[in-house]
């Protein structure tokens, strides 16, 4: 097998706040091999938006990637880079296509001004060809009128045009990697497919992989080959998708599946697993994942678990991999019997 | 910002870290302190012209550290006492300002309807009448006037920003519904007024009043430089200035060290309003003071 | 936005028409009177000066005085100067470009000086150089403005004579110079009141200008921006001060006529013969139809600079005008 593309090797993301150190993204490692969708599931708060950020190194302060913490991509550690080599890598070898198209695109800039400069930075092109490479990129995602609509601004566009656009932009430099962020929790339900469909075929057209982060199991069951589930800052589980659907292994992947929509829709909070995700500030220690678990026991709260291998390619971070007998036994979660009343 | 003592424990540790607010407040300290001391520290009578002869506009000298003016008084001495004069007619119109615009404005909020439209325009109106402006035609034309009537018009022509402020938040706190039910409950207005307008205005309020002094030591300044502020022989640091002011290039001690008095006081009082306003919510400030942010001084 | 316009003027008929009012009663009202005994010519008798009061409409009610002063200023009509002795219109015809002159070149300055300062700080948000120029900033914004105009005009017109010591043009030698000699010595009058203008000046249009793009940095498509492969200081520069630019834009319409009137302690300390002095010798001469007449112009200035920046805010902002 040849290298993978993007390899995440022991992330360490962390927040200084005045209430204390948020580890947002604590230990994170996973690959994402060439021409590969990859997908990151998991509750608000797991740290899956922050590990996107991290690989481009776009965490603001008070965040910090800490030491020992390795980012490797195309051979290289991307932390280990100058600030200018890594604006090379941004947009060029590595695109991001962000979460709310109606605030990620600058509402003084032409869309198709935004689009050009992306080329104009990486492939030194000359304003005219920038244009056109623009209004092309922008009849690529299957905008009507390109040459038109390229001299509108974003709010002169719905919700699912302005995504288009977004994805235009990151995809002018038929990047290795397209990092989509939550690419359509903002989107209408029917609008949502047809932007993932799109993604999709475009990216395989150029063999692009995506890192596609989401909350939504449904979306991963269309989209991605493998997934990667993340929560309290780590991967708890990670499987071929197919494998995960049939064999979750992980306590909260159970929950995620049975919290999922049986028809479509999306779900924005995942009420059938008690209790929320604690603070990152004070993970709790031994499993994070115990106080919300039925079948956690005294070994939970001892021993952190390390990630068991359990199967070919699928992993999971919970001590049910060597003692399976306890999955017999269920109880009520902690969480669920302390906070009933608030729950 | 809601009351209580938490809130204000947090802003006044916030505040305590702050190195700017803490030199501005010793300098702040020290300036007030010479004026309270002014008979003890000042060597010579402010007024008394000592020897018109002899020590006319004489350059600083060890009997006169900061030289004599064209009448003969010691510049130490009024400007020792010309800091009680100065920062007297600053916290006298500022704290008046403060209770007018606070009165007016939270009217204005809490009535709504005429009274508000008409206030605001009217403040509105005052607003776009550069301050100095207003100030140097009503003084002048007014002659003569005392160091209280004074300080009486400069806060007449400053309570128009606060208003406007404290008037944003009644109307804001007069539609929540804590207050609706304190209606329904028969509060009175005052106390509704009291209880929650006040409390809300207050972070933004000290903002002003700090900034306000810089700002109203600068006008009395400038007014007294025209001759139409503080009257002589009282001694304030505009005036001061004023005396030299024929020949200054020659007496330029005269210029200098009332400037100096002048500039460092503002520069505290501005770092002070800086480091509150940083202190406590900057965005909400930022927002809440249209007035004195933005435009230049006057 | 045709509503929007209207609207906007209707607000700025009635602010000026309220502080005109206003200016009028508070003239009116004060003491003393220009033809009274105090104001130069003791001998004339009193039967003459009743004569002149009446001459110039002054032995009428307020509020027939306030009528037909009115009428006549809406047909451009301010008056007759009591001090200047020559038609109201006359003496701030010649006023007006003189501190526009002065008001303008400073606010072109301090605004490219403010925006640059404000950017430069906005770059190194929280920074040492950040700190450093927010201090500076707040140093020049606590000058007195009629000092700083006498110690500039100390050190550069009298200790280090490279400047004239005020005036337009030079008294004597100006008649006498070529064309080209003449515009030098123009610049020459211009250097100090300019630069002590600029400098009063610069400090709230550079923290306004930070303000602003502290309020954009945070924004999602200043993340996609560097997500793109720029550069923070081009994604500030170009990105950010372009949204940031608007608010400032507005504040420059403001800046304009507030800088006229602030300029009376600069062009007192550099007898630059502007409004402000205009005015400031009105007052001191009770020429009541200069001193509200220069009031009106300075407020019409005021209002009229604030609708020139809204109106070029809301043009210039993508999304009011195409929405």
């Amino acid at each position: 097998m040849t290298a993978p593309l993007l390899e995440l090797h022991d992330l360490h993301t962390f927040f200084y706040t005045d209430t204390g150190v948020a580890r947002s993204v604590d230990g994170v490692s996973f690959r994402v091999n060439a021409g590969e969708t990859l997908g990151v599931v998991g509750e608000s708060g797991c740290g899956k938006s922050v590990t996107a950020l991290s690989i481009l190194r776009l965490v603001r302060p008070p965040g910090r990637i800490e030491a020992g913490s390795e980012i490797r991509f195309e051979g290289r550690d991307l932390l280990s880079l100058g600030e200018e080599e890594m604006r090379r890598v941004r947009g060029n070898r590595i695109a991001m296509v962000f979460q709310e198209p109606m605030t990620a695109l600058n509402p003084v800039f032409t869309i198709g001004d935004q689009i050009a400069e992306v080329a104009r930075i990486h492939a030194g092109m000359s304003r005219k060809e920038a244009a056109a490479k623009a209004v092309e990129m922008l009849r690529l995602v299957g905008i009507p009128a390109p040459e038109q609509r390229a001299d509108e601004y974003p709010h002169q566009l719905s919700g699912g045009m302005r995504q288009r656009v977004v994805i235009a932009m990151a995809l002018v430099m038929s990047p290795a990697l397209v990092i989509a962020d939550e690419p359509t929790t903002a989107l209408d339900v029917t609008i949502q497919a047809q932007i993932l469909e799109l993604l999709a075929d475009l990216t395989k057209r150029l063999g692009t992989s995506i890192l596609l982060i989401t909350h939504d199991l449904g979306v991963v069951a269309e989209n991605c080959a493998r997934v990667v589930v993340m929560y309290a800052g780590e991967v708890v589980e990670e499987a071929a998708t197919p494998d995960l659907f049939a064999r979750a292994h992980h306590p909260y992947t159970e929950g995620l599946l049975g919290a999922m929509p049986r028809v479509g829709g999306h779900a924005e909070r995942l009420a059938t697993i008690p209790g929320t995700v604690p603070p990152p500030t004070a993970w709790p220690d031994g499993c994070r994942f115990r106080e919300r678990c039925p079948y956690a026991w005294e070994r939970c709260a001892a021993e952190h678990p390390p990630l068991y291998q359990i199967g070919a390619g699928h992993t999971s971070r919970c001590h049910l991999a060597v003692e399976p007998e306890r999955r017999a036994h269920p109880h009520l979660p902690i969480a669920a019997q302390a906070g009933a009343g608030a729950a | 910002m809601s009351r209580g003592s938490p809130a204000s424990n947090a802003l006044l540790r916030r505040l305590r870290r702050d190195s700017r607010a803490r030199i501005a407040a010793i300098v702040l300290a020290l300036v007030v302190a010479a004026a309270l001391l002014a008979p003890w520290l000042a060597p010579f009578d402010p007024s008394a012209q000592l020897d018109i002869v002899r020590l006319q506009s004489r350059p600083p000298s060890l009997a006169h550290p900061l030289g004599t003016d064209p009448f003969s008084r010691d510049v130490l001495s009024r400007l020792l006492y010309g800091a009680r004069v100065s920062l007297g007619i600053a916290a006298g119109a500022v704290a008046l300002q403060l209770t007018l615009g606070v009165m007016i404005g939270a009217v204005a909020g809490y009535a709504g309807g005429m009274t508000d439209a008409l206030l605001m325009r009217l403040v509105d109106a005052a607003l776009s009448i550069p301050r100095i402006l207003l100030l140097i035609v009503i003084v002048a034309l007014w002659g003569d006037i005392g160091v209280v009537r004074l300080t009486l018009l400069i806060a007449v022509t400053g309570w128009f920003g606060v208003s406007r402020l404290v008037r944003g938040e009644a109307r804001a706190v007069r539609e929540r519904d804590f207050v609706l039910s304190a209606r329904s409950l028969g509060a009175t207005p005052w106390r509704i007024l009291r209880r929650h307008v006040l409390p809300n205005s207050l972070g933004p309020a000290m903002v002003s009043a700090s900034l306000g002094i810089a700002n109203v030591i600068l006008l009395e300044a400038g007014l007294s430089f025209l001759g139409i502020g503080v009257r002589p022989p009282a001694p304030s640091w505009g005036a001061i200035i004023q005396d030299g002011a024929e020949r200054v290039s020659e007496l330029w001690w005269l210029t200098l060290f009332p400037g100096l008095a002048i500039l460092t006081t503002v520069f505290a009082c501005n770092a002070l309003g800086d480091a509150l306003r940083d202190a406590l919510d900057p965005r909400q400030l930022e927002a809440a003071l249209p007035d004195e942010t933005p435009l230049p001084r006057r | 936005m045709r509503r929007y316009l209207a609207g906007r003027l209707l607000q700025a008929v009635s602010v000026i028409l309220l502080v005109t009012t206003l200016t009028f009663v508070l003239v009116h009202l004060a003491p003393g009177d220009p033809f009274g005994e105090a104001f130069g010519r003791p001998n004339v008798p009193a039967s003459v000066r009743a004569q002149w009061r009446a001459d110039f409409g002054l032995d009428k009610p307020l509020p027939v005085q306030y009528v037909r002063w009115l009428a006549n200023a809406a047909r451009g009509e301010l008056g007759f100067s009591f001090s200047h002795r020559r038609p109201v219109r006359a003496v701030l015809a010649e006023a007006l470009p003189r501190t526009a002159l002065l008001a303008g070149l400073s606010l072109l300055a301090s605004f490219s000086l403010g925006i640059v300062v404000g950017v430069l700080q906005a770059e190194r948000l929280g920074g040492a150089r950040d700190r450093w120029l927010g201090r500076v900033l707040l140093f020049t914004y606590s000058l007195p403005d009629f000092w700083l105009a006498l110690v500039v005009l100390i050190l550069f017109a009298y200790r280090i004579p490279i400047f004239p010591v005020g005036g337009i043009v030079d008294p004597v030698l100006y008649d006498y110079l070529s064309p080209g000699a003449r515009i030098a010595d123009r610049l020459r009058h211009l250097v100090l009141p300019v630069v002590t203008l600029t400098l009063l000046s610069t400090a709230a249009i550079a923290r306004y200008q930070r303000n602003a793009l502290l309020e954009v940095l945070p924004s999602d498509w200043m993340r996609s921006a560097i997500a793109k492969g720029l550069d923070w200081r081009t994604a500030v520069r170009r990105h950010a001060l372009r949204n940031a630019l608007l608010p400032t834009i507005t504040l420059a319409g403001l800046y304009l006529a507030t800088l006229a009137a602030g300029a009376v302690f600069v062009e007192k300390v550099f007898s630059w013969p502007g409004m402000g002095l205009v005015t400031v010798n009105a007052i001191a001469a009770r020429d009541y139809p200069l001193i509200t007449a220069a009031v009106l112009v300075m407020s019409v200035l005021v209002v009229l600079g604030a609708l020139l920046a809204d109106v070029a805010a809301s043009v210039a902002d993508p999304r009011v005008r195409v929405g």
